[in-house]
C-alpha cells in the first residue's frame, strides 16, 4: 500500500463501485478478478498460469481439500513480500503483483523439488507409478537433470502384508492427502505421521500392519498419493499364471464401473463405454470364460429385493443397508458394531458371480469346481481383501480367487500390446454374461439402491413400474434421501458416499434423526467410479462425471432395465437355485458379519 | 514388521482408575489431550502401547494420532526408565565444558549402552539434553530434579553412588 494511503484526508480507492466480494490481482502481468477467498493458486488457473503442486489436493464437489503447505513447489513471488509464499495456501488482495515465472520463484521451486527428489528414491523404471508419478512428472516438466543435495536418505520397511495395499514409506514426500482422505474424508483415522523430523514416518499407530488396524482398503489414500508410496497389492503374475496352466479352466468376470473408465489409460475419453472391447480384449488374454459382474449383480438385486420385501413384511429389522461395497463392510465391523443385524446379508455381486461359477456353471459344464480359477477385475482395491475372507468360501475353496484392479487389467493389456482402443465389439459368454440396465448402475452411487427399488417394486405390488428412472435418488451429494412410493406406502431411501458421510449416516440413524427403510452405501467418493482401483484421476472430479453418466447412458440403452427381467437370471433359479431368498439361495448366496475390535 | 501383540492386562487398575478420574475432571478431554498423556506418563513413568490405546479409547481419539503425539514430543517416552534419569546437558556451553567425557563415563560406569533405556536393576536411564538453561554451571547433571553443576568425570561415580545408597536406604 502506497504511504499516502495510510494518512488522513487522502481519499481512498473507492471501493464501492465493485462486486465487494471480488478481488484484481496480476500474475505475470495477467489482470485476473477472483472471488475475495480465493489462493492465489485458483487465481493462477483462472488466468492460464499452471503452478506445480503436490501436496495440495482439491477435490471440487466432493469438499475434499488438503491444504497442508508441505511440498513448497507452488512457491511464488508477491511483490512487497520478503520471502516467497505458498500459492496453495495464500489468498489473494487486492492489487496483489504476483510473479511465476521470476528467477527468483522459479529458482524456489526448483530447489523445493531437487530437496524432495534428493530423500526419493531413483527406481523410476522398475516403479509401479512409473509415468503415472505426480513427482516425476514434476521432475520432467522442470527439466531436473541432476541432483545436487546428496546426503542421507531415510530407510523404511515396506508393508506387503495386507492382501489389498502396499505402503513403501520411502517413496512418501510426506504431502499428507492420504491422512486427509482417511482421517478427514473417510473418518477411519488409521494413518498419522509418526515420529518427528528426519525419522517421521505415514503410518497406523505403533507401526502396526494395516490388517491389524481398522483400514477398510477403501484404496482412497492410494487414489490420492501423488507417488508410489501407497499402491495396490499386484495380482497380475498369479493371473498370468493361472492363464499358462493348461489344468485350470480360468473364469473372469468384470464389474460394472470398469467399463466406463479402462479406456482412460488408452487415450480414450473419460466416460467411453468399453463393455465389448473389454469382452474381446479378455479372450485375448486367453480367459476360458467371460462373464459379466453385473450378471452377479441382477442376482445380488433379486436376493437383496427379497430380503428387502420380506423384512417390510415380517416387521423388520429396519431399515437393511446395501452390503455389496467390502471397504463399507469393513467399516461397519470395526465402527459400527452393535448394528451388524442391519446390513442385507447377501453376498456382493463379485462373490455371487464366483460362487455361482464354482457350483452351477461347474454342473453344467461338467468342469471340476476345483479347476477352476475366478479372476474379477475390479475398480476397487477391497475387493482383493474380501476375496480372501474366509467365509466367503465353500469347502475351503474360495468363491473368488484372484481379484486385480482396472489399473492392472489396463498393465495387463499394455504388456500383450493390446490395440485397445480399436479392439471388435463382442458379447460376454452365455450363462453367466446377459445383464440388464439395472445392474449397469452398480457402479455409481445410487444406483444399488435404484436398482433393488425396481425389482422389491415389481414383487412387493405384484405389477410392473412404469418410471425406472428413479431420479430422486441419483446425484453426488454425500448424503441424499428420496422417497419411493410403493402404492399407498411411502419407502424411505437415504444414500451416502463416502466412509465419513456413511458415518454421518449412520449415526444419525442411531440417534433418531434420520428414519429409513432402505440405505445404500458406498466407501469411495462417487462409488465405485471413483474407486481406490481405477484409472488415476489425478484430482480432475469432471472424470467421475463423466464415468458416472457413462454408467446412466448405458442403463438406459439396455433392452431390459429391471433385474428379474435377466432371462438367465430367471433360468438359474428354475434350473439351480430353487425361490429367492430361499435354502439353496440362503447357502450359496448368503453371509454374516462379525464384529471387530482393532486399533 | 512388528505383529502388534497387545496385553491391556498389564495395565494396573489403580493407576487407571487415579486416570480416568483426572480425565472426568477435564472440561474437553480430547481438546487436552496433552494434559492427559502427561498424567498418564506420571503415573506409570512412561507410555507402553496398551496405555496409549487406553488413552485413545477413553478419550475417543485416534489411535493413529495418540501415537503421532507421543512419538512427535521427546518428552513422551514409550521405553520404561529407571528410577533415577540422568539428564547429561550437551547443549552449546556444557559441551564446550566437557559434557561428552561426563556422558561418556556416565555410559561406561553404568554399562549401558545408548539404545539401552535402562539399567538391568531398574535404578538408572541416561538422557542426553540440549541446553537446560543453567549454563553457568557448565556442565550440568540433572538427576530428576537435583541439579549437580561444574561436574567432572572423576565425580560421576560418585553421583551413581549417592543414588545407589538412597535407593538401599529407601527400601
Amino acid at each position: 500500500m502506497s504511504q499516502e494511503n495510510k494518512s488522513a484526508g487522502i481519499p481512498l480507492p473507492n471501493i464501492f463501485d465493485r462486486p465487494a466480494n471480488t478481488v484484481t490481482l496480476t500474475i505475470n502481468d495477467i489482470p485476473v478478478t477472483v472471488n475475495r477467498n480465493s489462493t492465489i493458486l485458483e487465481a493462477a488457473t483462472k488466468a492460464g498460469v499452471h503452478i506445480p503442486t503436490l501436496c495440495h489436493l482439491a477435490l471440487d464437489g466432493f469438499d475434499i481439500h488438503s491444504e497442508t503447505s508441505s511440498c513448497r513447489v507452488c512457491v511464488v513471488e508477491v511483490e512487497g513480500r520478503p520471502r516467497l509464499v505458498t500459492s496453495c495456501s495464500e489468498k489473494v488482495v487486492e492489487g496483489m503483483v504476483v510473479r511465476t515465472d521470476s528467477p527468483r520463484a522459479i529458482r524456489g521451486r526448483r530447489t523445493n523439488l531437487e530437496l524432495l527428489l534428493s530423500n526419493h528414491p531413483r527406481a523410476c523404471l522398475t516403479c509401479a507409478k512409473n509415468l503415472d508419478c505426480e513427482l516425476q512428472k514434476l521432475a520432467r516438466d522442470m527439466s531436473i537433470r541432476e541432483i545436487t543435495y546428496k546426503g542421507e536418505r531415510k530407510r523404511f520397511d515396506i508393508e506387503y502384508s495386507s492382501r489389498a495395499i502396499i505402503k513403501d514409506p520411502d517413496k512418501c514426500i510426506m504431502c499428507r492427502r492420504c491422512e486427509t482422505m482417511c482421517n478427514d474424508v473417510q473418518t477411519v483415522h488409521v494413518l498419522s505421521a509418526l515420529g518427528r523430523g528426519f525419522d517421521s514416518v505415514v503410518g497406523p499407530a505403533f507401526h502396526a500392519d494395516l490388517g491389524e488396524t481398522t483400514c477398510t482398503f477403501c484404496g482412497q489414500c492410494v487414489a490420492v498419493c501423488p507417488t508410489a508410496a501407497l499402491t495396490e497389492v499386484n495380482e497380475t503374475s498369479r493371473v498370468w499364471r493361472a492363464l499358462h496352466d493348461e489344468k485350470k479352466h480360468v473364469v473372469v468376470q468384470v464389474a460394472p464401473a470398469v467399463r466406463v473408465a479402462i479406456g482412460e489409460m488408452f487415450g480414450m475419453a473419460p466416460g467411453s463405454i468399453s463393455t465389448g472391447k473389454i469382452a474381446t480384449a479378455l479372450r485375448r488374454l486367453g480367459f476360458d470364460a467371460v462373464f459379466d459382474t453385473n450378471w452377479g449383480a441382477d442376482l445380488t438385486v433379486v436376493e437383496e429385493a427379497s430380503e428387502l420385501v420380506s423384512r417390510i413384511q415380517n416387521g423388520g429389522p429396519m431399515p437393511i443397508l446395501t452390503s455389496c461395497c467390502p471397504a463399507w463392510v469393513n467399516f461397519i465391523e470395526s465402527q459400527f458394531p452393535d448394528m451388524l443385524h442391519i446390513p442385507s446379508t447377501s453376498k456382493s455381486p463379485m462373490i455371487m458371480l464366483g460362487a455361482m461359477a464354482k457350483s452351477y456353471y461347474a454342473q453344467e459344464r461338467g468342469i471340476d469346481p476345483d479347476s477352476i480359477v475366478v479372476v474379477s477385475i475390479m475398480p476397487c482395491l477391497a475387493k482383493k481383501a474380501e476375496a480372501a475372507r474366509p467365509e466367503l468360501s465353500k469347502d475351503e475353496n474360495q468363491n473368488v480367487d484372484i481379484v486385480i484392479s482396472t489399473r492392472e487389467f489396463g498393465h495387463m493389456l499394455q504388456e500383450i500390446g493390446i490395440d485397445f482402443p480399436n479392439l471388435v465389439e463382442s458379447d460376454f459368454d452365455s450363462l453367466m454374461g446377459e445383464s440388464t440396465g439395472a445392474s449397469i448402475i452398480f457402479g455409481t452411487t445410487g444406483g444399488v439402491i435404484e436398482a433393488a427399488c425396481r425389482t422389491a417394486y415389481e414383487i412387493l405390488m405384484e405389477q410392473p413400474l412404469e418410471r425406472v428412472e428413479l431420479t430422486q435418488l441419483r446425484g453426488l451429494e454425500g448424503i441424499r434421501s428420496g422417497t419411493v412410493m410403493f402404492g399407498d406406502t411411502p419407502i424411505r431411501i437415504g444414500i451416502a458416499h463416502g466412509l465419513g458421510n456413511a458415518r454421518r449416516l449412520l449415526e444419525g440413524l442411531r440417534s433418531g434423526e434420520y428414519e429409513f427403510e432402505a440405505i445404500e452405501i458406498m466407501a469411495c467418493p462417487g462409488g465405485c467410479i471413483g474407486g481406490g482401483g481405477q484409472p488415476y484421476h489425478h484430482g480432475d472430479m469432471e472424470v467421475l462425471q463423466d464415468r458416472q453418466r457413462a454408467l446412466y447412458r448405458e442403463d438406459r440403452n439396455t433392452p431390459l432395465r429391471k433385474s428379474h427381467e435377466n432371462p438367465m437370471i430367471r433360468r438359474i433359479y428354475d434350473e439351480f437355485l430353487g425361490t429367492p431368498y430361499g435354502e439353496k439361495a440362503h447357502e450359496l448366496l448368503h453371509t454374516h458379519y462379525t464384529a471387530r475390535e482393532k486399533i | 514388521m512388528s505383529h502388534l501383540e497387545l496385553d491391556m492386562s498389564i495395565l494396573e487398575p489403580g493407576l487407571l482408575a487415579e486416570l480416568d478420574a483426572y480425565i472426568e475432571s477435564l472440561p474437553d478431554p480430547q481438546g487436552s489431550i496433552i494434559a492427559v498423556l502427561h498424567k498418564a506418563q506420571e503415573l506409570n513413568g512412561y507410555l507402553p502401547r496398551e496405555l496409549q490405546l487406553y488413552v485413545a479409547r477413553r478419550t475417543g481419539l485416534p489411535t493413529a494420532k495418540i501415537n503421532g503425539i507421543v512419538t512427535f514430543y521427546s518428552f513422551f517416552s514409550e521405553v520404561p526408565s529407571g528410577v533415577y534419569t540422568i539428564s547429561v546437558c550437551t547443549g552449546t556451553a556444557c559441551f564446550v565444558k566437557g559434557a561428552q567425557e561426563v556422558l561418556d563415563r556416565f555410559r561406561e560406569e553404568l554399562k549401558l549402552e545408548e539404545d539401552e533405556p535402562m539399567t538391568e536393576d531398574g535404578l538408572f536411564s541416561i538422557n542426553d539434553v540440549r541446553c537446560i538453561g543453567a549454563c553457568g554451571l557448565a556442565p550440568v547433571v540433572r538427576v530428576n530434579e537435583r541439579i549437580f553443576g561444574h561436574v567432572k568425570p572423576d565425580q560421576v561415580s560418585e553421583i551413581i553412588a549417592q543414588h545407589r545408597k538412597e535407593a538401599a536406604d529407601a527400601s
